[in-house]
């Protein structure tokens, strides 16, 4: 079983899925939002890793959040985290973008880029964007106000003050308005959108930031079938270019997904694998259905 | 569709492109809108053309006269109206409620004071090249922080740099320190609590608890002038146009969505790059400036400036006049501080015990009643009459 555990590469249902939407999504992704080669970005993915977290430890009040998480992301994956409430799913990904300092241990985004030292915006602008739990998009601002804040360009306050959108900027909102189908609610308060609608508004703002590592935590709670299978396609489009890490707990949408599945419990890894092999695990199996 | 087309669909629906435009004089000319430029040339013109006229030109007595009274009561109400559009700034935008505003007024005007007192070189009181308060306390000379005090370019730089400086450490500690909501608002108001008590003490040297007071001239001019008083009515007229201008400026900038993006969700602003604490940072210091420039344009005017300025309940009513125009929105600012500063001067005069029930009782109506202030109260009505086919 332990062999089993650590099976690395895509499954074959995860291939056929990519191929299938190849014509679907690929050539419009291809063009607005991969113009950038990850080389550029000042993250070197030279050993094919984007994301290391070794040995993380995250106390409250000696409670442990995160007890020693060592879990390495490899660039261009696509990965599932699962895990029973208060595994610290969530507390991994505030370590990951500077909401919280651990204890101990070493985050580091490429070979070089020490996560640990950096703030939040700082994180940002290195490459990591997150969609969290609850959508949080700017109820107050419209939809096209919403992605024209998350656009990656200069967040200075000098250049804030006198910025303008450029056609290319324009076409750029256009694109994943498009995308993300809210063409009809482009000036509606985004505080007027329903669950499933701002889910994917923050979707839409993370793809402006053109992140080279997503952290998406339980991106499609409260979303209907159909707009669950889209997700899954839209996320499969952009594995390869981007490093997406996904929590959910939605195990058909983690099936569509197909990649590699790590299973954390009580702040650490509990089992890593494909799908099915986490799922047969006996470990995994007492975790979730109680000893 | 293709992206193009969804872009000119984008242009032509909002006005957001236009104000985007990528020179900088096409975007005033936005914010200029001719609405805009009527009601501010019409203000202006009333200010310096107008109210000279019937002030100085008809005689006492005549029906049309402007008296000494309105002319001052006004021109104070206009330094009132810069301070809480640029209270508006910070906490109809930015979210940042403060209340020890009332801190960079009184420094605006202190330091601008220090210039009057000056001004009025052996006509006080000792005959003392020393301000009366000093041969009072025995001193010999002046202080060194009072230096050039009696140049009016220095006294100028002091009004601006002074307050900027106090509220450029006080906020970068503050921010950086993540301290927001009522923590923030408790702050402030030690803040300037604690300023107050500092300005008490005769050593400070800044005359006590009497402040500055007894101003001969400024410019050479007699204070007491009624050109004098009109011009500096004027001044503050035009300087209220422009704080209006900076602010619509900043509001309607991206600039000005970061802000209500930090006032909403400021965590989620931080994950998508923007440094929260330099956006505050900026507002905070550009509003207390803005402030400064008002005290400094109120005390000439009304003759006095006193630690009293500097009381909390002072700084608490700015907020008060905000809420009453409604915030989060220029206008409402400036007619929060005319209804409540105008009701005020009139119920201090016929009921002054009352006044701090009514303006207590004020804040909790608006608060419950009317959250959008009296401009929001105005702006629904006309939706619902736009609603029922009534055009105005």
């Amino acid at each position: 079983m332990n062999t089993a555990l650590f099976i690395s590469g895509s499954s074959p249902s995860f291939t056929a899925a990519r191929e299938g939407l190849h014509g679907k999504w690929e050539p419009m992704l291809e063009a607005e939002y991969v113009r950038i080669p990850p080389e550029a970005e000042g993250i070197d993915i030279s050993h094919k890793v984007i994301l290391y977290l070794e040995d993380i430890t995250v106390s409250f009040d000696g409670f442990k959040a995160l007890n020693a998480l060592t879990l390495h992301i490899d660039a261009g994956e696509l990965r599932c985290i699962i895990g029973p409430n208060g595994a610290g799913k969530t507390t991994m990904m505030d370590v990951v973008t500077g909401k919280t300092k651990p204890d101990t241990g070493t985050a580091f985004l490429g070979q070089s880029i020490d996560l640990l030292h950096l703030s939040e915006p700082e994180i940002a602008h290195a490459g990591i964007g997150r969609k969290f739990q609850k959508p949080t998009v700017f109820d107050q601002h419209t939809v096209f106000e919403n992605l024209e804040l998350a656009m990656k360009t200069s967040k200075s306050v000098w250049k804030t003050l006198f910025a303008h959108l450029d056609s290319e900027a324009k076409d750029r909102i256009a694109a994943t308005i498009d995308l993300i189908r809210l063409k009809n609610e482009v000036y509606r308060p985004a505080g007027l959108l329903s669950h499933g609608q701002k889910q994917w508004l923050e979707i839409g703002m993370l793809l402006m930031q053109e992140p080279k590592l997503l952290l998406l935590d339980e991106p499609v709670a409260g979303m209907t079938d159909e707009e669950t299978e889209r997700t899954a396609e839209l996320f499969l489009s952009l594995a390869g270019k981007h490093s997406l890490m996904v929590v959910e707990h939605d195990m058909a949408f983690i099936k569509q997904l197909g990649g590699k599945v790590t299973v954390l419990h009580e702040g650490s890894v509990l089992a890593e694998g494909s799908l099915s092999t986490v799922q047969n695990d006996q470990r995994v199996i007492e975790v979730y259905l109680g000893r | 569709m293709s992206a193009q087309k969804i872009t000119c669909s984008l242009t032509a629906t909002t006005g957001l492109q236009e104000t985007d435009s990528p020179l900088l004089p096409t975007r005033l000319m936005a914010i200029l809108d001719s609405k805009t430029i009527i009601m501010g040339g019409g203000f202006a013109f009333i200010a310096c053309v107008l109210v000279p006229i019937l002030h100085l030109v008809l005689p006492v007595g005549h029906p049309l006269h402007l008296s000494d009274y309105f002319v001052t009561l006004i021109g104070k109400i206009l330094c009132y109206a810069i301070v809480a559009v640029a209270f508006d700034l910070i906490w109809g935008y930015a979210g940042i409620l403060s209340l020890g505003h009332g801190i960079f007024f009184a420094l605006g005007g202190y330091a601008f004071g220090m210039y009057l007192m000056r001004g009025i070189g052996m006509d006080g009181n000792y005959h003392s090249h020393l301000p009366d308060f000093m041969v009072f306390l025995n001193w010999k000379s002046f202080p060194w922080y009072w230096v050039g005090s009696s140049h009016f370019l220095w006294a100028l730089f002091l009004v601006i740099a002074v307050p900027a400086l106090l509220a450029l450490v006080f906020g970068f500690f503050a921010f950086r320190s993540r301290i927001r909501g009522v923590y923030f608002s408790i702050i402030t108001q030690a803040l300037t609590f604690a300023c107050m008590l500092l300005f008490f003490r005769n050593e400070t040297g800044f005359g006590g608890n009497n402040g500055f007071t007894d101003f001969k001239r400024i410019l050479g001019y007699s204070i007491t002038a009624p050109a004098t008083r009109v011009t500096l009515f004027a001044l503050s007229a035009l300087m209220l146009l422009f704080t209006l201008f900076i602010s619509r400026f900043l509001v309607t900038s991206k600039f000005g969505r970061v802000l209500t993006a930090i006032r909403d969700a400021e965590s989620r602003v931080m994950f998508i790059g923007y440094n929260p604490v330099s956006f505050k940072l900026f507002i905070w210091t550009l509003s207390a400036v803005l402030c400064a420039i008002a005290g400094a344009l109120y005390v000439p005017q009304v003759g006095i400036i006193n630690p009293g300025e500097m009381s909390p309940a002072n700084s608490i009513e700015i907020a008060i006049w905000v809420a009453v125009g409604g915030r989060g929105k220029l206008r409402g600012a400036v007619l929060g501080a005319f209804i409540v500063n105008l009701a005020k001067s009139w119920f201090t005069v016929s009921f002054p015990e009352y006044w701090l029930f009514f303006l207590g009782a004020l804040f909790v109506l608006v608060t419950l009643y009317l959250p959008d202030g009296v401009v929001g109260l105005w702006e629904k009505t006309l939706h619902q009459l736009r609603r029922k086919g009534v055009t105005l």
